[in-house]
């Protein structure tokens, strides 16, 4: 697992420099997401805007991609951000992650424009660029199945963009197969803008495992320890709409965009369990024991004879409950069009819905749209969804994002707008749930569900074990907010550490405590690399590595203003719910106490900033660029 | 007597067994020298797993030039490295596409059963494929089979 290659790859010259990640690096960052901003961090100036060719495309396989235990065929893909303009940062599975290192490369950091649209072949060790106009407008399947053709192997696995990324919505995803998405950071959008339309790769060469025989062992007793919950026992055969039945009769799903908080008894058509008639088939990603995934299939009706895979749960707000639609049918339809355009869902749907609300506030008429927006017109939303992908009339503003959209139909606009720094929301309602509230504000890449958020704070865990588990004193009432800020914290780290190793989060503590953490993570990592950390050292990985995104998003002006939720959850109560959700809200002062917290906790000043003192205990230096310079 | 009971309904693409394969065998992660294969294309909505099915009258031992496939005491058809000369002729003539090629050393790769206790079987989550006593695999297919013949029967009567 070391003497690992990381490729420079610049497509303005044309030219490839390839070197090994030295040893250093590994111990300091790991590697996926933490060392993909290693490099960005080191690189990208404030000046360099998202779609300049100065920026970077960094795609980083975690320091144990393409292991059979714990889903570890996951990929990171990180750049400067479109919607953010700071931290954007996606995280996908499928098996392009692993297939990338069998092709003898853990880590691509492009940058750059070509002149015409290219895609890259990564080949034993070998990289070519490679003349992509015959596939420019294709949809992600078609591609995928062309480069399959073209290369003649089945088994190249390709990260391709669609037409979302071709046409710079700044919410667009890069998709590796079906429906494995390297979404939320507006990836595919940088991607298109490089003109690079696909980077595929085949791999027959050898990864190295430090200790073969304990490494077998141990990852048979990963598989059986996350197995043997119950969490995986229900994920495995509903996926992730798992979690719809608990939001929706609990009352924090958005709802209408977010002016409710559950749909109450009209949802009811949504529930997981209906999913099962439309299920053809479980499928995973490479290295999982879980399959959370299904093959569906629509027998009748309008869209009778699709064949695709998903949906998650974010389709069901994205087409569901933010736009007032419980159709099975809609989601499983809308989440395979999303898919072909390499689209992410869940910000596509959030500002479908925030559409809806200024249509229904008669903010936006349907002058303005071509058509009317009410509230559970499914084709309105398949309409709307496909004018923002093809930048067509009102589509080509709103593909833009919140902000800049803002900007035209006016300020007050924004107020509907449920996102943090210009990322939407996942249609989680999180202003009953304080710990959710501030990870959604903290999260490096804007608003997020899968940088910081402490599910296990619904289950009221017992505080000792609670205790035991974070290594601080934590309240076990979700709606509190005290030690909610170290809760948060420990998390960021965590996660941080979850994907700078590949690791899957569904195989990890984020919905379940009794899955393996960083005490299982310290012998796997001895048996497949041979390096020995501690669990100390790893989270001081995981502080170092959160740091500096931190510090990426400070230089590109995201500071302390930019980490409060979205203001309806302050000043609108829960209008729905079970009575311990509703008439709730976000308290105002005890939120400002619980973000001081929780900058406390990260060694941050009072602004957010991370203190002298902390950086030098992290030994985080001022960046120095040291992207190979090739004439 | 065992014998591989393969599902291609249960797998699920997840390719531990060809990852776990390669490491017992060959001592690196590299599914491309696994003796086991999926044939994965989820864009065509496929997942079959193959492997050698370990004949009673194996082709490959007839036909190998230098008889470097021998028979041990589980059953298994296994290559004895110190003859094989990477002929071929076994991957050509397998039915069933049992025999492949090590694309790092050229020499044929099969199924050797892992001593009588296959790695793939034990790290196979759904249960897609089974090392299992023949009249157990007969009991179960011809359930499966029968199950199939009512279903037909009761959509017919419709």
């Amino acid at each position: 697992m070391l003497k690992r290659k990381v490729a420079f790859v610049d497509l303005s010259k044309e030219k490839v420099v390839v070197e090994e990640i030295p040893k250093e690096l590994r111990k300091k960052h790991l590697g996926g997401r933490g060392l993909n901003w290693y490099y960005i961090y080191n690189n990208v100036t404030p000046e360099v805007e998202p779609f300049d060719p100065e920026n970077l495309l960094v795609i980083g396989t975690g320091f144990l991609t393409g292991l059979p235990c714990l889903g570890t065929g996951r990929t990171q893909i990180s750049t400067k951000g479109p919607l953010t303009k700071g931290v954007g940062d996606a995280n996908m599975g499928g098996a392009f992650g692993p297939e990338l290192r069998y092709a003898g490369f853990d880590h691509l950091v492009i940058k750059g424009k070509a002149k015409e649209p290219v895609y890259l072949f990564v080949y034993n060790g070998e990289i070519e660029i490679r003349k992509a106009s015959h596939l420019w407008g294709l949809d992600t399947y078609e591609t995928q199945k062309a480069l399959k053709e073209e290369i003649g192997d089945e088994r190249v696995e390709s990260m391709v963009i669609g037409k979302a990324g071709e046409n710079k919505v700044y919410f667009a995803n890069v998709m590796n197969n079906i429906k494995n998405a390297g979404g939320r950071g507006g990836t595919g959008a940088v991607m298109g803008s490089k003109n690079l339309k696909a980077i595929a790769t085949r791999g027959t060469m050898d990864m190295h495992i430090h200790d073969v025989d304990k490494f077998i062992e141990y990852a048979m007793q990963m598989n059986q320890q996350v197995l043997s919950t119950k969490w995986a026992k229900t994920l495995s055969r509903l996926g992730t709409p798992l979690l719809y039945d608990v939001s929706y009769t609990t009352g924090f799903i958005g709802t209408m965009n977010w002016q409710y908080n559950t749909p109450g008894k009209e949802g009811e058509p949504l529930e997981a369990e209906y999913l099962q008639d439309y299920i053809v088939k479980h499928t995973a990603c490479m290295g999982c024991s879980v399959h959370c995934r299904h093959r569906v299939k629509i027998e009748r009706g309008e869209y009778a004879g699709l064949i695709t895979e998903g949906p998650e749960y974010t389709m069901m707000g994205s087409f569901g409950t933010l736009v007032g639609c419980y159709d099975w049918d809609l989601v499983i339809k809308g989440n395979d069009e999303c898919n072909r355009w390499g689209v992410d869902n869940l910000s596509l749907g959030a500002i479908i819905s925030w559409a809806f609300e200024l249509y229904q506030r008669e903010i936006l008429t349907e002058k303005d749209v071509g058509f009317k927006l009410e509230w559970g017109d499914k084709n309105a939303v398949l309409e709307l969804a496909r004018m923002i992908v093809e930048r067509e009339e009102i589509g080509d503003l709103l593909a833009n994002g919140f902000l800049e959209a803002a900007k035209k139909i006016g300020e007050d606009s924004l107020y509907y707008a449920i996102h943090v720094k210009g990322q939407p929301d996942l249609h989680t309602d999180e202003r009953g749930i304080p710990s959710f509230a501030l990870g959604i504000a903290t999260s490096t890449r804007g608003a997020d569900h899968l940088r910081s958020r402490p599910a296990i704070d619904l289950f009221q865990l017992p505080e000792e074990f609670l205790e035991k588990l974070i290594g601080y004193k934590i309240k076990s009432d979700f709606t509190a907010y005290e030690t909610k800020g170290i809760l948060v914290w420990w998390f960021e780290l965590y996660f941080n550490i979850v994907d700078s190793l590949g690791v899957c989060k569904f195989q990890s503590t984020f919905n379940c405590p009794h899955c393996p953490q960083y005490d299982e993570y310290v012998p796997l990592l001895k048996y497949a690399t041979g390096l020995d950390f501690t669990k100390e050292e790893l989270i001081q990985i995981g502080e170092r590595n959160y740091t500096m995104e931190r510090l990426f998003n400070i230089i590109n002006g995201l500071g302390k203003e930019h980490d409060y939720p979205p203001e309806r959850f302050f000043k609108e109560p829960n209008k729905r719910g079970l009575p311990f959700m509703k008439g709730r809200k976000l308290d105002r002062d005890k939120y400002e106490k619980m973000l001081m917290e929780y900058y406390a906790q990260h060694g941050w000043d009072e602004n957010g900033v991370p203190k002298e003192e902390t950086l030098k205990k992290l030994g985080i230096e001022k960046p120095k660029p040291n992207f190979p310079e090739v004439e | 007597m065992k014998t591989f009971l393969i599902d291609p309904d249960k797998c699920t693409g997840c390719r531990d067994c060809e990852m776990v394969c390669s490491l017992y065998h060959e001592k690196v992660l590299n599914p491309a020298r696994s003796r086991i294969t999926v044939i994965r294309d989820p864009l065509n909505g496929i997942e079959l797993p193959a492997v050698c099915m370990q004949c009673e009258d194996p082709v490959c031992v007839l036909v190998c030039p230098v008889n470097a496939i021998y028979v041990d005491e589980n059953g298994a058809k296994v290559i004895d490295y110190s003859k094989c000369m990477g002929c071929r002729t076994c991957v050509i003539t397998c039915p069933l596409g049992g025999a492949l090629i090590d694309p790092v050393t050229g020499k044929t790769i099969k199924c050797d059963l892992c001593g009588g206790d296959p790695m793939c079987v034990k790290f196979c989550s759904t249960h897609a494929i089974e090392w299992v006593d023949v009249s157990v695999a007969n009991q179960r297919i011809k359930r499966a089979t029968l199950e199939r013949y009512l279903e037909a029967l009761r959509k017919g009567k419709g």
